[in-house]
């Protein structure tokens, strides 16, 4: 069963914005997904319309076989979301946000007290249970915003960029966090900047620009077509200026490193071989741009048929 | 789903929100009205004499009782709604499975609440300057339910179409509070001059505070049972438009 689908999705704003041009899009149940997308693509009025923050102007959505629209409130209780911005009463505890959720979705008090315990010592936040929320730093801003979306237990998580604008130490945490949540049987849909963090995480993949999908594809396969990969190699000897080695582009960064472009069929076996022959010893290499990075920037910049492998091998 | 739930965690969350900050909820009232007492009631009240056969002090007691319920219930449910628009902590009720009419009853209930606890509190602070009788209990009480329901109604309302922390202030300052001293909380229409008392009937918080006043020394100069259709009517007719504009997401979706 489909955990999303959607059906011809549009959005007009009032003042004439076309957000959606007619999207369609569906992500299987127990995925882990990601909807990408440059700013202003389309993808918070996405997410908005599926959490009934945004009316759509037409189209439909269906969450695990409900249509939001006739079975909206089906629908409404697979959905946890987590906005991009703290969204919660910041003159209330860490406990009543949480607690307070609970009820909104119609939970028993004892039921409700027993998930929020749970919730949030899965987010390491239960010694803060007592804790006014806005004497909380941002990354545990975050967490009481993730645990209130899990409170009552939903089937499909949005996720509109939760680790932006957190260090690297609770981004890590909240990564492993995401992975077990999913690992448990919840479907997650995630919004990033961080693209390696799309990529390590999430199985498939949408990329939305200018109201459209430009892509969608699992992810395995959309990096498999990315053809060059982009190095800087540190090199053991001072050179003089950039060797040339025919099919890959070689650019002199400093008198110790190089910036090369590797066709995936060159390898990089064959070229440290040549660099070799060259009395070039390479000491260490780092991938300049991350993969998918690389291949977000050409759909986002080019459209997607850049990307076709036809074209790609010319 | 079980819509009692959710009602009960709204309402349970204004209840103990107004709570809280008890200093800026239901102290300032009790002082303000022991004002007006003092200086309305007791100074000058004494060289007025009687209206309608009632002391002064009797007879301004029911209207100042219901213009604190008035503009609480107001306060309570525009200023909390708005915050929760402002705060927009109000997606947590939107993604949740809410029928529109929980969400409405919920903060609609809170304002009640606190309309009718503010009303209590000056009732007690009149104690000190009158000797209450009440003529109708029953008069007395559902005037003051529908009334503080009226008006937490309308709060709501403004609440969802304002845009701004000046658009919630501006109703109350310049519309409801002109109308609840114009609604003859201190004098009775036979005391104008013939145009106005025409013009006041126009005015629907003076019915309300006249079968309020009745209910209390049964003194009134409007029809009660009209007071009663004026109000419900008002009750209905603002419940169905929170309804439109929740339904259509007007002030609260993008």
């Amino acid at each position: 069963m489909n955990a999303l689908s959607l059906r011809n999705l549009k959005k007009i704003y009032n003042n004439g914005f076309v957000a959606l041009k007619g999207i369609d899009l569906e992500v299987e149940a127990g995925d882990f997904f990601a909807l990408l997308g440059p700013n202003g693509a389309g993808k918070s009025t996405a997410i908005g319309i599926i959490s009934s923050l945004v009316n759509p102007t037409s189209g439909s959505v269906s969450i695990f076989g409900h249509d939001l629209k006739r079975e909206q409130e089906k629908a409404k209780s697979c959905i946890g979301l987590v906005p991009q911005e703290v969204n919660f009463n910041q003159f209330d505890t860490v406990k009543s946000i949480v607690l307070n959720q609970a009820g909104y979705y119609g939970m028993p008090r004892k039921l409700a007290l027993q998930r929020t315990e749970y919730c949030l010592k899965q987010m390491a936040l239960w010694d803060k249970r007592d804790t006014v929320s806005r004497r909380l730093s941002g990354g545990m801003k975050r967490r009481v915003m993730i645990a209130r979306a899990l409170v009552h237990a939903p089937k499909l998580l949005i996720l509109d960029e939760p680790t932006a604008g957190v260090d690297i130490e609770i981004r890590r945490s909240m990564w492993a966090m995401m992975q077990e949540v999913n690992q448990q049987g919840t479907t997650i849909i995630l919004t990033t900047h961080y693209l390696e963090e799309a990529e390590s995480l999430c199985r498939n993949i949408a990329i939305i620009n200018h109201g459209l999908i430009v892509e969608n594809s699992d992810m395995k396969s959309l990096l498999a077509r990315l053809h060059v990969e982009h190095f800087v190699l540190d090199l053991a000897r001072p050179i003089a200026a950039a060797p040339v080695i025919e099919g890959c582009q070689i650019e002199r960064l400093t008198d110790m490193s190089l910036n090369v472009a590797v066709p995936k069929e060159h390898g990089l076996n064959r070229l440290f071989s040549q660099l070799s022959a060259q009395h070039i010893e390479v000491t260490s290499l780092k991938n300049k741009t991350n993969r998918l990075e690389q291949l977000f920037m050409d759909l986002v910049d080019q459209g997607p048929t850049n990307l076709q492998p036809t074209e790609m091998q010319r | 789903m079980n819509y009692s739930i959710a009602f009960k965690t709204i309402i349970i969350k204004e209840i103990f929100r107004f709570i809280r900050i008890w200093p800026q909820t239901l102290l300032p009232p009790a002082i303000t009205t022991a004002l007006y007492f003092l200086i309305f009631g007791k100074l000058i009240g004494d060289r007025i004499g009687t209206i309608s056969g009632a002391s002064y002090m009797d007879y301004i007691v029911p209207g100042i009782i219901l213009m604190s319920v008035i503009s609480h219930a107001y306060a309570n449910v525009v200023s909390s709604f708005y915050s929760t628009k402002f705060q927009r902590n109000i997606e947590e009720l939107l993604v949740a499975p809410i029928p529109n009419w929980v969400i409405l009853s919920g903060y609609v209930s809170g304002g009640i609440v606190r309309g009718l606890m503010v009303g209590g509190v000056v009732t007690l602070i009149s104690l000190l300057f009158a000797e209450i009788k009440i003529n109708n209990i029953a008069i007395t009480l559902s005037i003051a339910l529908l009334t503080a329901t009226v008006f937490a109604l309308a709060g709501f309302i403004n609440a969802l179409l304002a845009e701004s922390f000046d658009d919630i202030s501006i109703i109350p300052n310049f519309v409801l509070t002109p109308l609840s001293y114009l609604g003859g909380v201190f004098y009775s229409t036979e005391m104008l001059p013939g145009i106005w008392q025409v013009i006041s009937m126009g005015n629907p918080i003076l019915y309300m505070i006249n079968a309020f006043r009745y209910g209390f020394i049964g003194v009134t100069d409007v029809d009660i049972q009209l007071a009663f259709i004026i109000t419900g009517g008002f009750i209905v007719t603002l419940t169905l438009f929170s309804l439109y504009l929740l339904h259509k997401g007007i002030g609260i979706k993008n």
